[in-house]
């Protein structure tokens, strides 16, 4: 097939629903922004687990330890599936997690906001785990089949993580005045790093209109972020808390809540690595790949013993 | 030596008795016995599975994508090997 044969044979795909599998022919912007997305996202999942790993030894009781332990256990297997499918486009695994660690790869700039009080870990959940999920379940329909499976094992997976944290921040709001404090504290700072999870706004998106087309994106980062708003507006009314926004109000013609803009210097600043844990999530990313190097050399070790056996 | 000299392994999961081994994905180990330990705690954290198989994807053969369309042709023009090809009476029962 020629050059132009096979992007009218791609696009005919794209058009169809048909997914993209690893071997067929794609373009390689198509190529190059997947491995971006992707990879961006398996570093989103693994150093996701920073904050929350840092409260299971001091998470309250034995059920909410056990439970997060879980959690972060189900993101390191997430960022491994995310990394597998990086793979199937060819790109080379050490290389994906050394682009991280050199800084030249981003992640979720949630993650560079610290976990301060064990209500921020319910807040996580709730927020942060509900703002990927819905980002989540829209990527079940991308149009790269080895992405969209894992979303979809993903989102499987993740609805507990928004559950757990929803019903621990209930337990706080239902608590003392001062943990119920807690928890409104924990919903002021987490809700607009949670809202900045979608993105800059679509006029300001670089990559946006190109992924639509290629429905890599099936929604928009500001359709996402209103769903988003939508949903999680009457849940704060539940839990008896105030979402930190006083132009946060329905808005009975559009059929959506406004609110108001999202402070992008702040955004734009984390995203250069000015947040405030950005230089210790990588120090930490860093620190755990070359400390966990003689697991890796023994696991080698023992495989070459246990071959030597079988020959032998 | 770093894990990316690891060989990747594609993972096969029987989610129940009676069920195929179905791919589920991949992932990278040393060996085939951490290969399993592997998959078992990444893809079967929820009683998904009770059989695993791992494959070295290197043994992996599969048809050129490129030729399918020629390699497969042979049974897309067989429409007589179903049986809507044939027409039986309204009245007929059983079949």
């Amino acid at each position: 097939m020629t050059q132009a044969e096979h992007e009218r044979h791609f696009n005919d795909k794209i058009a169809k629903e048909i997914k993209i599998e690893p071997n067929d022919w794609m373009p390689d912007e198509y190529r190059q922004t997947l491995i971006r997305q992707i990879s961006q996202h398996a570093h989103s999942e693994v150093v996701g687990m920073l904050p929350e790993g840092n409260w299971i030894t001091r998470a309250p009781n034995l059920r909410r330890k056990a439970v997060l332990l879980a959690k972060v256990q189900d993101e390191a297997g997430h960022g491994l599936y995310l990394y597998s499918a990086t793979e199937t486009l060819g790109a080379d695994r050490e290389q994906t997690i050394d682009d991280l660690h050199t800084g030249k790869a981003k992640y979720s700039s949630i993650f560079n906001y610290p976990a301060l009080t064990w209500a921020d870990i319910g807040a996580i959940g709730w927020l942060v785990d509900g703002a990927a999920i819905m980002n989540q379940v829209a990527l079940c329909r991308t149009s790269y089949g080895p992405y969209a499976r894992a979303m979809v094992k993903i989102c499987k997976e993740e609805s507990f993580h928004q559950r757990q944290g929803y019903e621990s921040l209930m337990k706080l709001c239902n608590g003392t005045p001062q943990q119920k404090a807690m928890a409104q504290d924990a919903l002021n700072r987490f809700w607009w790093p949670a809202l900045m999870m979608f993105g800059p706004n679509d006029a300001e998106s670089t990559h946006s209109e190109q992924s639509i087309a290629w429905k890599i994106k099936r929604f928009t980062n500001d359709e996402l972020r209103q769903s988003f708003v939508d949903a999680t507006v009457p849940q704060a009314e539940i839990l008896g808390l105030t979402i930190p926004d006083e132009n946060l109000k329905w808005n009975e013609e559009r059929g959506h809540y406004d609110f108001s803009e999202i402070n992008w210097d702040e955004f734009w600043q984390v995203v250069k690595g000015n947040g405030p844990c950005n230089k210790e999530r990588l120090a930490a990313r860093i620190k755990a790949k070359e400390e966990g190097l003689w697991v890796r050399e023994a696991a080698n070790a023992f495989a070459k013993k246990r071959a030597m056996k079988k020959s032998a | 030596m770093s894990n990316s000299d690891w060989p990747l392994w594609e993972v096969f999961i029987r989610s129940k008795q009676g069920l195929n081994h179905k791919h589920v994905g991949s992932l990278r180990a040393p060996d085939a016995t951490l290969a399993l330990e592997n998959a078992r705690d990444v893809y079967t954290r929820r009683s998904e599975g009770i059989s695993i198989w791992v494959v070295e994807s290197a043994h992996i053969h599969a048809t050129d994508i490129d030729q399918a369309d020629a390699f497969f042709e042979p049974s897309d023009t067989k429409i007589y090997r179903h049986p809507t090809f044939y027409e039986v009476p309204d009245g007929v029962k059983h079949m």
